[in-house]
């Protein structure tokens, strides 16, 4: 996971120099072995799979793929995954805003190991964030009694998909957010403070506007993820139909009662939600690019 | 305003960055706080602005102790090194940044911010430019658009952190005039920080010449230059000869050389080092006599005066050579008809001594 600013550089036009030149040009074959090789593999492993999606999912007719869709537990599968990634993503944009923001422009003891744990919902296989939760809130878990004594359901209910899903996107808004601040520096808001601004109209006016490409971007690696996730929110969810199923989950209940048009209906939503992100992904890059280069231009 | 600073020390880690600095800055003036990189003389001009906190001390402005006052609350005006500006905002946004940042109430209209703002670019002379974005700028632009920016909120001291570090020497040149002219014209008190001689010689109407975050002094351009108080302001300041020996009778013993001095209250075989500047220094021709021994190593003439380097007879010292400089008139240069390789003799008639702390 490297920083907005790495992988948001501008494209040069070095290559088209590179291909033009005799001195560096590479021999035909070379060119189209490596090309075949890529395009092959992109079909093959990318392509393909994301055809097929929706080729199952229409297997059927048009009204078949509509009637998996508007079915009352895909419905339900759909809201409950709208709802965790509405709590979840506004959770992590302020966490992942003040976490970025204290880590690039204050020092204080603990920094590091603040940097080091927020990579850990991305070192740790979401099974076991999934397990974490079930220990702590589960029946059996530490404060299981305490829960069911004040009848509060957290595992096997909407809570515990929602605390799932905010552990495995923690990082994606801090994780942008840092490395982008870190290289912007604190010159600009003390530049403001000096100019009479307060701590907050600093944040609003001149720290926000310089990371706005970098925090969108972040949102909607951090909305795919929460849409996407599997893994934890299968353990903690208990797989109840109707209510504690998200669009993941309930692609394979589908899939496994051999409902596979109606699966690949549901799946193809979520491919759908990928193509989007892509794009607005690419969007974003594309802009972000675009104001790099025009700092670059004196 | 005046600014005082009382007994201020500053330390990052092991690091001393300022030790015990006492500091007086009259109303009115430009200042310059000049040093050699890491003596202090940043963070002293942070921790006047509030931007930096101090370990001890206080710094009083206008009479008031700020020591606790937020940096907004102390009407200073900052202007970066690497100017700051905020590179989403127009020229003109970012000039009016300070108005449009005022509480409700004290905010002027945005007509009256209008017309400051565009007083503010003409002044700087850079309305032209008011609908573009730093990015657009050159740096002596943004420099200048940083200043504007900086008094548009009418401050009561403008503080410049390296203001011209960034840009190449014309620009920087350029500015330099600009800067005192706009001085001249506003009377702000104004302090900056610079590690270039020339440039606090030529701005600045007092300098404070800071080394290892201590004060070696303080004093008019002239004064630094004429009278240095210290070894280090003489080694600093201007080219020099420097001179390194005991003290024997009325003479310095350099090396092999016997150096007149004509003091008279020095002690006998007191280690010292002594300075002259290059003009006060002279040329004697032949082997013997007094005066230390140096070999005619290049002869620069353009312009009015000639500038004789010589390298010194002596071992290298540290691995590099000891060079010597002066300058001589057209007609002396006649006069003593040198010729490059030739053996000869220094020495001066103002030559200063001090103790020799190594």
């Amino acid at each position: 996971m490297a920083g907005a600013a790495a992988h948001l550089a501008p494209h040069s036009g070095s290559a088209t120099r590179f291909e033009a030149n005799l001195a560096t040009r590479d021999t035909a074959w070379v060119k189209v072995a490596v090309l075949g090789i890529g395009l092959t593999y992109f079909a093959v492993f990318l392509l393909l799979p994301l055809v097929a999606v929706f080729v199952e999912a229409f297997r059927k007719g048009w009204e078949a793929y509509l009637a998996a869709l508007v079915e009352p537990d895909a419905l339900s599968a759909i809201k409950l995954t709208l709802i965790a990634a509405a709590i979840s993503v506004p959770l992590n944009i302020v966490f992942g805003v003040s976490a970025a923001w204290a880590i690039a422009k204050f020092d204080f003891p603990g920094k590091h190991l603040l940097i080091t744990f927020i990579d850990l919902p991305f070192s740790v296989s979401p099974v076991v964030a999934g397990l974490i939760y079930v220990l702590i809130f589960g029946a059996q878990g530490w404060f299981g009694t305490w829960l069911s004594d004040n009848d509060i359901k957290v595992i096997f209910a909407v809570p515990g998909i929602v605390l799932a899903t905010i552990f495995v996107t923690f990082p994606f808004v801090a994780r942008e957010l840092i490395p982008l601040m870190q290289a912007q520096g604190r010159d600009e808001e003390e530049a403001a403070i000096t100019l009479g601004a307060s701590g907050w109209q600093t944040f609003w006016r001149v720290t926000l506007p310089n990371v706005k490409w970098g925090l969108l971007y972040g949102v909607i690696l951090c909305n795919a993820r929460a849409m996407g996730e599997f893994g934890a929110v299968s353990v903690v969810s208990g797989h109840i139909r109707g209510e504690t199923n998200t669009m993941p989950l309930h692609v394979e209940i589908l899939y496994n009662e051999y409902q596979f048009a109606a699966a690949f209906a549901v799946a193809s939503l979520l491919a759908l939600l990928a193509l989007v992100t892509l794009s607005i992904k690419t969007y974003i890059e594309w802009r972000a690019g675009l104001s790099t280069s025009e700092e670059k231009t004196l | 305003m005046s600014i005082e600073v009382r007994n201020i020390s500053k330390s990052f880690g092991a690091f001393k960055a300022l030790d015990n600095i006492t500091l007086d800055l009259p109303r009115g003036e430009l200042i310059a706080l000049l040093g050699p990189s890491g003596c202090g003389k940043t963070t002293l001009l942070r921790i006047i602005a509030g931007l930096e906190h101090a370990d001890r001390g206080a710094v009083i402005l206008s009479g008031q102790d700020a020591s606790d006052k937020h940096v907004r609350e102390r009407h200073v005006g900052f202007v970066f090194q690497h100017y700051a500006l905020f590179r989403h905002m127009t020229v003109f946004e970012n000039v009016a940044f300070g108005l449009r940042v005022k509480p409700r109430s004290e905010r002027p209209p945005e007509k009256v911010i209008r017309e400051r703002v565009h007083r503010l670019l003409e002044l700087v002379q850079l309305d032209w430019l008011s609908d573009r974005f730093p990015s657009q700028l050159s740096g002596g632009q943004r420099q200048r658009i940083a200043l504007a920016r900086a008094l548009a909120v009418e401050p009561q001291v403008l503080l410049l952190d390296e203001p011209f570090g960034a840009l190449d020497a014309k620009v920087r040149k350029e500015l330099r005039r600009w800067l005192r002219r706009l001085h001249d014209e506003l009377h702000i008190s104004s302090v900056f920080v610079t590690h270039d001689q020339e440039e606090a010689l030529e701005v600045a109407d007092r300098i404070v010449l800071m080394n290892k975050g201590r004060i070696e002094q303080i004093g008019s351009p002239r004064e630094i230059y004429n009278e240095p108080a210290t070894s280090f302001a003489y080694g600093f300041i201007g080219t020099v000869n420097e001179f390194r020996g005991r003290v024997e009778g009325s003479y310095v013993r350099v090396g092999n050389d016997l150096l007149p001095h004509g003091r008279t209250d020095l002690s006998d075989g007191s280690s010292v080092v002594a300075f002259a500047r290059p003009h006060d220094t002279e040329i004697v021709k032949g082997e013997g006599g007094e005066g230390v021994a140096a070999r005619v190593n290049r002869i620069l003439t353009n312009g009015a005066i000639t500038r004789v380097e010589l390298l010194a007879n002596g071992e290298a010292r540290e691995g590099k050579k000891d060079y010597f400089e002066v300058e001589v008139t057209p007609d002396d240069l006649v006069a003593l008809g040198l010729s490059t390789g030739e053996r000869v003799r220094i020495k001066s008639k103002r030559l200063s001594l001090f103790g020799d702390q190594k």
